[in-house]
């Protein structure tokens, strides 16, 4: 009962009363990401008969099953049969890298600074680090949208704010930790932003909802202010 | 609730002449809410919904409804509704002194409204939450698949918020027919609400993580609601529950989970909470028992008590099956 490491490779679990949660590493890495999105796509295609939802995050998918259709002693036998089905995600898998563009302009950047400092380095290496790297979709939470991608060159993590913002601007792209992420819309957050992208990361009206989702890869490209604005990008206000 | 009925009250919502109820008094928290918004926690859309689901399946069940039909979840109380066309109304749950044209009305049972009546629900004197039903229920265009309103996302309901003064809520008028009945739940079966619940239990996800020892102490000790709970979740206080882990990767979270932050006082998250968290959890509530906890409010007590997941799904099926085999009686 008391063991540290209690999670071995994909095991499956009870969460709750209509949910089991699926664990397939201690670990986050860009492999298990691959294993989530291949898992969570193949549940969905063969098992939505059974299933309220899926939540993907960085290690695991929690299944909500609907209790009149199935109990979770017939799920976790399916869940294991198919799990059994997906070999370890070879790394080269159709990988799709989605761009999105962002302003790094230190009028939208007000923690480029406080990086560059606590890195030792210039404003405009922190930027090219941040664009350097092909990132992963880990989880999407925290608000509707919200896509936690990593992870950021370890120069360039920062913890976060001490005090949170109470306004962070939609588009916002910021750092915490080796995480980044853009806030799809305006709330609160803590995070240390070095940039604004134009792009929506949560439209209830478009078709997809969202750029990206759990296991999708991204890359970050450096953008002027003109094009920021030609992008259809608000000027972010930043009122501490 | 017909394809077609949805239509036309679409477009007659476009060209702003929808009538329903006109909100001449919205209360301290009122919002539309059906069953819920389920598939799209990938996109971290939390699952909404109301917080009683039994008061909410009653509340349809009066007004000849299905089952997932939308309706106003009344939290606290203060709601005041002109009605604007005919139709059958039946509120159910928390004890609201209701009332039609100023004349104190039952509750869970089913009544005639006739456009121009007046309808009044004071402050909660036991339980929180109330459900206001209609017949075939409020015409809301849904929003990723559901009407129900998370205010946190800005999602559901007329505008992503709760109910505002002079919003209208439409529904498809009814007409009384010459010798229709209306419904009422025997009063035997009628949920009591009180100031305190026992919150079965089981142990899932990190239990593991607490030791026998704090797991005891967890399951014998009673905690108090504190004033910090909402539909997200009810955080509570009292003996503290330490972890050997103060936070785990982040995982979604399911209704009912138990979560320990740092400071060991528990929080049973609900409805409208975060879809991903990183704090250890200890158990799930299971949802017969979310159903008492929405309805508590500050200084009302809780205990924990474990239950395995065979005894769980028991009780949910048995729950089930004796409500859909209560019958309701028949009434004037």
């Amino acid at each position: 009962m008391n063991d540290i490491n209690p999670v071995p490779k994909r095991t499956i679990q009870i969460a709750g009363e209509n949910a089991l949660i699926i664990y397939f590493s201690s670990q986050v890495s860009e492999k298990t990401a691959n294993e989530i999105k291949l898992a969570t796509l193949k549940i969905q295609q063969t098992l939505s008969h059974y299933l309220l939802d899926l939540t993907p995050s960085y290690a695991s998918l929690l299944v909500t099953f609907d209790m009149n259709k199935v109990d979770h002693h017939h799920l976790r036998n399916e869940l294991r049969k198919l799990l059994a089905t997906i070999e370890e995600v070879q790394e080269a898998h159709e990988q799709r890298v989605i761009e999105l563009p962002v302003c790094y302009d230190i009028d939208f950047a007000p923690e480029l600074n406080l990086i560059a400092k606590h890195a030792q380095i210039s404003c405009d290496e922190v930027i090219r680090l941040h664009q350097s790297m092909i990132y992963s979709v880990y989880a999407i939470g925290f608000a509707p949208g919200f896509a936690y991608l990593g992870e950021v060159d370890s120069k360039i993590a920062m913890p976060r704010l001490a005090t949170p913002r109470l306004k962070v601007p939609k588009g916002a792209v910021a750092i915490a930790d080796r995480q980044t992420a853009i806030y799809p819309n305006v709330s609160p957050g803590g995070w240390n932003i070095i940039g604004c992208s134009p792009v929506n990361m949560f439209d209830q009206n478009a078709t997809p909802t969202m750029p990206v989702n759990v296991g999708d890869k991204v890359k970050f490209n450096s953008i002027s202010k003109e094009e920021f604005f030609a992008l259809g990008g608000e000027l972010p206000i930043f009122n501490d | 609730m017909t394809n077609q009925n949805n239509q036309i009250d679409r477009s007659k919502q476009r060209r702003g002449l929808a009538l329903g109820f006109l909100v001449k008094k919205p209360g301290v928290l009122s919002l539309l809410q059906d069953s819920g918004r389920y598939g799209y926690a990938q996109m971290g859309l939390t699952q909404g919904g109301p917080a009683d689901k039994e008061a909410f399946y009653w509340a349809n069940r009066l007004c000849e409804n299905n089952a997932d039909a939308a309706v106003i979840e009344v939290s606290v109380g203060g709601i005041e509704l002109l009605a604007q066309l005919d139709t059958v109304l039946a509120v159910t749950g928390a004890v609201m002194k209701l009332c039609i044209n100023s004349q104190e009305m039952a509750l869970w049972r089913s009544h005639h409204i006739k456009a121009g009546d007046t309808i009044t629900l004071d402050y909660a004197q036991t339980g929180l939450r109330c459900y206001v039903a209609v017949k075939g229920g409020f015409m809301v265009k849904a929003s990723f698949g559901s009407v129900s309103t998370v205010c946190r996302e800005s999602i559901g309901g007329l505008s992503g918020d709760k109910l505002s003064k002079n919003e209208i809520l439409p529904y498809v008028e009814h007409k009384a027919l010459a010798n229709e009945t209306l419904c009422l739940l025997p009063e035997q079966q009628i949920p009591q609400y009180g100031h305190s619940a026992i919150l079965r239990t089981i142990p899932s996800y990190q239990q593991h993580h607490f030791s026998a020892f704090e797991q005891r102490l967890f399951y014998s000790s009673e905690y108090t609601v504190s004033s910090d709970c909402d539909r997200m979740g009810y955080r509570l206080q009292g003996r503290a529950i330490h972890s050997e882990v103060s936070g785990i990767l982040s995982e979604g979270i399911c209704h009912g989970a138990v979560q320990i932050p740092a400071d060991g006082q528990p929080i049973v998250l609900i409805n409208d909470r975060q879809t991903i968290g990183g704090y250890p959890k200890i158990g799930s509530v299971i949802s017969s028992d979310t159903n008492k906890l929405a309805q508590l409010r500050p200084t009302d007590k809780v205990r924990f008590t474990p239950i395995s997941m065979e005894k769980a799904h028991n009780i949910f099926h048995l729950a089930c099956n004796k409500s859909h085999k209560i019958e309701l009686l028949k009434c004037k």
